[in-house]
């Protein structure tokens, strides 16, 4: 399987890149921008064919390595191959 | 060796596929005459590549003997990945400097990145610690998007590689022109440090040792231009080939480490960077240095991608790799500091006694080429060379036509904005120039100076050309940019012992480009003999233009001096109020060709000034005396923007504090912009303690150079008196620090922070 | 003093903190790699700066996980002295030994330049030698360091005088001109609540020569020899 990652900085944390991008798109004439949040998409393929598990293991992932929960979070989908 | 086994035919290539190669048909014949058969797709492409400009010079290679390249300190001279130079102490400087023009247009970040790379491994595959990079760039002025784009992610890109290499940016300079708006140049600089026996070449000596991979693994980047139509040629090609190189710092640190254990551990017979056309270049230089042949199985290079044809794994410019020959028996020790450092290695071939190229894919041999042919025997050509029909235009410059300055204040005001003048602190700030606790004149000043730890010696270090002097006279503009370099170092408190050049021109297919480029070697050959500074590497960038226009001929240098004592370090700034101030060298009306004609008259004509080599050498006799007896407190070299800016850069740039200086100018019978604003060479501003005023005086004298006490450091504003006939007053103005020091601090981060509209 | 000094791969300011402690200071400087388990024999850690695992991810994530970890968090736990310098500060975060964490610089940019802070605590083992209110200057050198934690755990640093190092003007005045990247509550440098661990962002090791034009970086190690000296005088020998 493979699990699609993606990790955000918390509401409530600036986030100078989103902002700065904000900005641009702003100069560029898209007045309809509002708030802009920049993260990571991590994509990670797995030899596990149980979801529950799957799902168990990716977490721990996030919890362990690919977020730090002090300012970030994460969301995953998990994708059938 | 399989002697009777054939090499693998694809059919003789049809002259449509020759000439996607970038071959002539002369070429060819060539080729069919080294090889005694028709060459399959494979070995095409090799021969294409490894003839191409880039790798053969083929244009430039007659023109560049004229250098000299020999001298007492010279331990390693051109041919080499990079040059070397001695220090004493049983220590040598190892440096080089290489162009990342086109790459850098493309993708300013990944291009400037892999440019940093790629000069960083050709210092450390001679077994030299990197400890400084320097960059020249030259990009379009910045009121386009376009060129603030640029420059913005050459500088990320520049500062990303850097910075995590731990190897510390430590100076260079930018210039700006609309001529570099579609065509920037990217040059680095890197110097390394190396015990001088332990110094490493490419060579692959000693028939039966091992060839070693190491490094990234090989994907399909870069792989040359020309699109194959070839049947054989397309089973995974479909798809668009990535083009833009990505760079990897990280693993290029951990290369760097493992490179110099094996040095540590005298592992190597030779070591060799794969840079343009990878791992054909590599195994056939290595091999052609040292009368040998390498015998590679391509089976066993580690492969990023599935389904890569031998074509491409040959041709492949993927970063961060190297090709080495192992010393007999060390093979294993090799593998071990690789797996330590965590880098991909693999056992890929071996030196053989028979002066091919011999690739194999398993058992099937897919190309053999004798080395030497490939590497040494390219074409040569003399181009035509003649200089073009606007070169009488653009020195025709009648000056009585321009009004002189009416207010010289204003001027001056907008030459420190000038971004070409302009502090480049926004660019500096974002590299590290600390790292490695070495540095200790950080960028701002003439020159870079690094010291060199276990020794009392250090190294100055600056990189100069001025492109607008060599367009109005390509022999000048050489030998005035050497003479800059020289200087700035002379500054420092150097003595000039070596130098790189990166040359980057136009199209040399058209003669006007190719005389441009013969009167800049001949100008810079010149200049470095009459100062007796051997050119011990460089590095040649033709097809510099886009759409038919060609960038100004543009020479760069990179200079490198020798400081034996710390003591003698100097710097440009203005030091304690009260220092006196001394102009050595003379002013003369030379305003063809100056920034000051540029930004106030929107002019690039005229003749740049004359190089007096024997003035100039005096100056660097007297400069290096004074310093090293202790008389002066700071030195500057006088150039773009003439004395007034030289002076004011003298008050502004002391990073701890400003000052002021008083200053009286006697007019002569000179116009007053080419008194202020001229750029007449051999020139350097110094202050000078009181105490020690008489001594300079008369040590100048003696030395035969021209010098007029200016005024004293003070605390207050920057005043300038100008007297003319009967010393009355013609132009008197009064600048205050924060003024000036408002504009050329802040001008460049303030165009370059501008919103496009 | 037996001072180790751990390498990572992709560690840059590792030999500069061992040149100054053997060749400035006299003392013993040990590389320790990362792949090692124990850092027996020392008697401080440093985990030095540069780009540990190129960066990638987050500052410090990767080498968080280091063999050497184990050993370190364990003698942080007993009383031993740690200095975290840049990257090495960004590794004492992801370990959980500092609290906070680093995002990117305000201007999103790499800043190396000279900064002034000021030692808002003086009894420390990393600051013993220092003035309070004494106003050092130091080269910064990074893109992420611009300090972040919540609220509770601001104010318990601020409570607990954990809050070491703070950005401030050349007059030591603590305002938001003189902070270069954004930190929170101007934070350069914070130690753990028993005192033994530090963080900072700006390099001592940058400033510990006069050749170098800053000695200031001097004061932070001479007081950790002091102190590593005054806690041999205590032990039984």
């Amino acid at each position: 399987m493979k699990a699609k990652i993606y990790i955000t900085l918390k509401n409530g944390i600036l986030d100078p890149q989103g902002r700065a991008i904000q900005q641009s798109l702003q100069a560029l004439g898209f007045d309809s921008v509002g708030e802009v949040r920049i993260g990571k998409f991590i994509e990670v393929d797995l030899c596990e064919t149980d979801a529950t598990s799957g799902e168990t293991t990716i977490k721990a992932m996030c919890e362990k390595l690919l977020a730090n929960t002090v300012i970030e979070e994460y969301e995953y989908e998990i994708l059938e191959t | 060796m399989t002697q009777e086994s054939k090499v693998l035919p694809q059919g003789p290539p049809t002259s449509k596929v020759i000439e996607q190669h970038g071959l002539s048909e002369d070429e060819y014949q060539q080729i069919l005459k080294h090889l005694g058969r028709e060459p399959n797709l494979t070995e095409l492409g090799i021969f294409s590549v490894m003839w191409s400009e880039h790798c053969s010079y083929k244009s430039s290679r007659i023109h560049l003997k004229r250098f000299p390249t020999e001298g007492e300190r010279v331990v390693q001279g051109p041919g080499e990945n990079a040059g070397a130079v001695d220090i004493g102490e049983g220590l040598a400087a190892v440096f080089k400097m290489e162009s990342h023009n086109h790459p850098s247009y493309i993708e300013p970040f990944q291009g400037a990145a892999t440019g940093v790379g790629g000069i960083l491994r050709d210092i450390f595959t001679m077994g030299a610690r990197p400890i400084a990079l320097l960059n020249s760039l030259r990009f379009g002025e910045l009121d386009l998007p376009k060129s603030r784009h640029i420059l913005k992610g050459v500088v990320s890109g520049i500062s990303s590689y850097g910075n995590c290499m731990g190897v510390p940016t430590v100076g260079g300079e930018i210039t700006f022109n609309d001529i570099y708006s579609k065509n920037p140049l990217v040059n680095v600089f890197c110097l390394g440090i190396v015990k001088k026996d332990r110094l490493l070449r490419g060579l692959a000596k000693g028939t039966g040792n091992q060839v070693l991979y190491i490094g990234a693994k090989t994907g399909r980047d870069g792989i040359h231009g020309a699109t194959m139509a070839s049947d054989s040629f397309d089973d995974a090609s479909d798809k668009k080939r990535p083009n833009v190189q990505v760079g990897d710092p990280f693993l290029e640190k951990l290369l760097l480490e493992a490179c110099l254990e094996f040095l540590e551990q005298d592992l190597l017979v030779g070591i060799q960077d794969m840079g343009a056309a990878g791992l054909t270049s590599s195994s056939c230089e290595m091999a052609s240095r040292a009368g040998t042949g390498v015998d590679l199985d391509l089976a066993k290079v580690p492969r990023r991608e599935s389904h890569m044809t031998p074509y491409e794994i040959l041709l492949s410019e993927s970063q961060e790799r190297m090709l080495l020959v192992a010393q007999p028996g060390k093979e294993e020790s090799v593998l071990a500091i690789c797996r330590k450092w965590g880098i991909d290695a693999a056992v890929v071939g071996q030196v053989t006694d028979d002066g091919f190229l011999r690739i194999r894919e398993g058992n099937q041999i897919v190309a053999e080429i004798p080395a030497h042919a490939l590497a040494e025997e390219g074409p040569r050509y003399e181009r035509p060379a003649a200089p073009p029909s606007y070169q009488e235009f653009l020195q025709s410059l009648n000056i009585d036509m321009l009004p002189d300055v009416k207010n010289p204040a204003d001027v001056l005001l907008k030459l420190l904005a000038s971004p070409t003048i302009a502090s480049k602190r926004w660019v500096f700030r974002q590299y590290d120039h600390m790292v490695g606790t070495n540095t200790v004149v950080c960028p701002g000043s003439d020159s870079a100076v690094v010291r060199i730890k276990g020794t009392t010696k250090a190294l100055a270090m600056t990189t100069d050309g001025n492109s607008r002097y060599c367009l109005l006279n390509p022999y000048l503009g050489g030998g005035l940019a050497v003479a800059e370099a020289a200087r700035n170092l002379v500054c420092a408190g150097a003595q000039p012992i070596g130098v790189t050049d990166c040359l980057n021109f136009g199209n040399p297919e058209r003669p006007d480009i190719m005389w441009q480029f013969i009167m800049a070697v001949e100008g810079i050959a010149d200049a470095c003999r009459a100062f007796q500074i051997p050119v011990v590497s460089g590095n040649v960038s033709f097809y510099n233009e886009t759409n038919g226009l060609s960038i100004y001929p543009t020479p760069i240098l990179g200079m490198v001096g020798l400081i034996e004592r710390p003591e003698d370090i100097t710097t440009q700034w203005f030091k304690q109020a009260g220092d006196h101030i001394c102009l050595l060298g003379e002013t003369k009306e030379d305003l063809g060709g100056t920034e000051y004609l540029k930004v106030i008259h929107s002019r690039e004509q005229g003749n740049p000034p004359w190089l007096d080599v024997d003035r100039e050498k005096a100056l660097y006799t007297c400069m290096l005396t004074l310093i090293q007896k202790g008389l002066i407190q700071s030195a500057h070299d006088c150039s773009e923007g003439g004395l007034l800016v030289t002076l004011a850069e003298c008050c502004l740039t002391n990073p701890s504090e400003l000052f002021g200086a008083t200053v009286i100018l006697n007019q002569d019978r000179l116009r007053l912009d080419a008194l202020l604003f001229g750029e007449s060479p051999s020139r350097v501003v110094v202050s000078v303690k009181s105490e020690h005023v008489k001594q300079v005086k008369e040590l100048v004298q003696e030395l035969g150079v021209p010098s007029t006490e200016l005024g004293q450091v003070t605390q207050g504003n920057m005043d300038i008196t100008v007297r003319g006939a009967h010393d009355l007053p013609v132009s008197q103005l009064s600048l205050s620090l924060s003024e000036m020091s408002d504009q050329w601090h802040h001008a460049l981060a303030r165009q370059l922070e501008a919103e496009a509209s | 003093m037996n001072i180790g000094i751990v390498v990572f791969p992709g560690s840059n300011c590792d030999r500069d903190c061992g040149y100054v402690l053997s060749k400035v200071l006299g003392q013993t400087a040990q590389f320790i790699w990362h792949q090692e388990r124990s850092v027996k024999g020392m008697d401080a850690i440093i985990l030095p700066g540069g780009f540990s695992y190129g960066d990638y991810l987050r500052t410090g994530a990767i080498a968080r996980f280091s063999p050497i970890m184990d050993a370190i968090v364990e003698f942080a736990g007993r009383g031993g002295m740690v200095l975290g310098i840049c990257n090495g500060f960004q590794m004492l975060l992801e370990l959980g030994i500092l609290p906070g964490a680093m995002l990117r610089n305000r201007d999103l940019s790499f800043i190396c330049e000279e900064h002034y802070i000021r030692v808002e605590n003086v009894n420390t083992p990393f600051t013993n030698h220092c003035e309070p209110g004494q106003i050092l200057k130091l080269p910064i050198a990074h893109a992420e360091g611009n300090y972040y934690t919540n609220p509770v755990t601001l104010s318990s640093l601020q409570a607990n005088a954990q809050i070491v190092f703070r950005y401030c003007d050349r007059e030591g005045n603590v305002t938001s001109q003189a902070n270069p990247n954004g930190s929170l509550d101007n934070i350069a440098g914070i130690r753990n609540a028993a005192g033994n661990v530090l963080g900072l962002m700006p390099h001592p090791e940058r400033g510990a020569e006069r050749l170098l034009n800053n000695e200031d970086g001097i004061y932070i190690f001479r007081s950790m020899i002091s102190a590593l000296e005054a806690h041999k005088l205590l032990q039984p020998v």
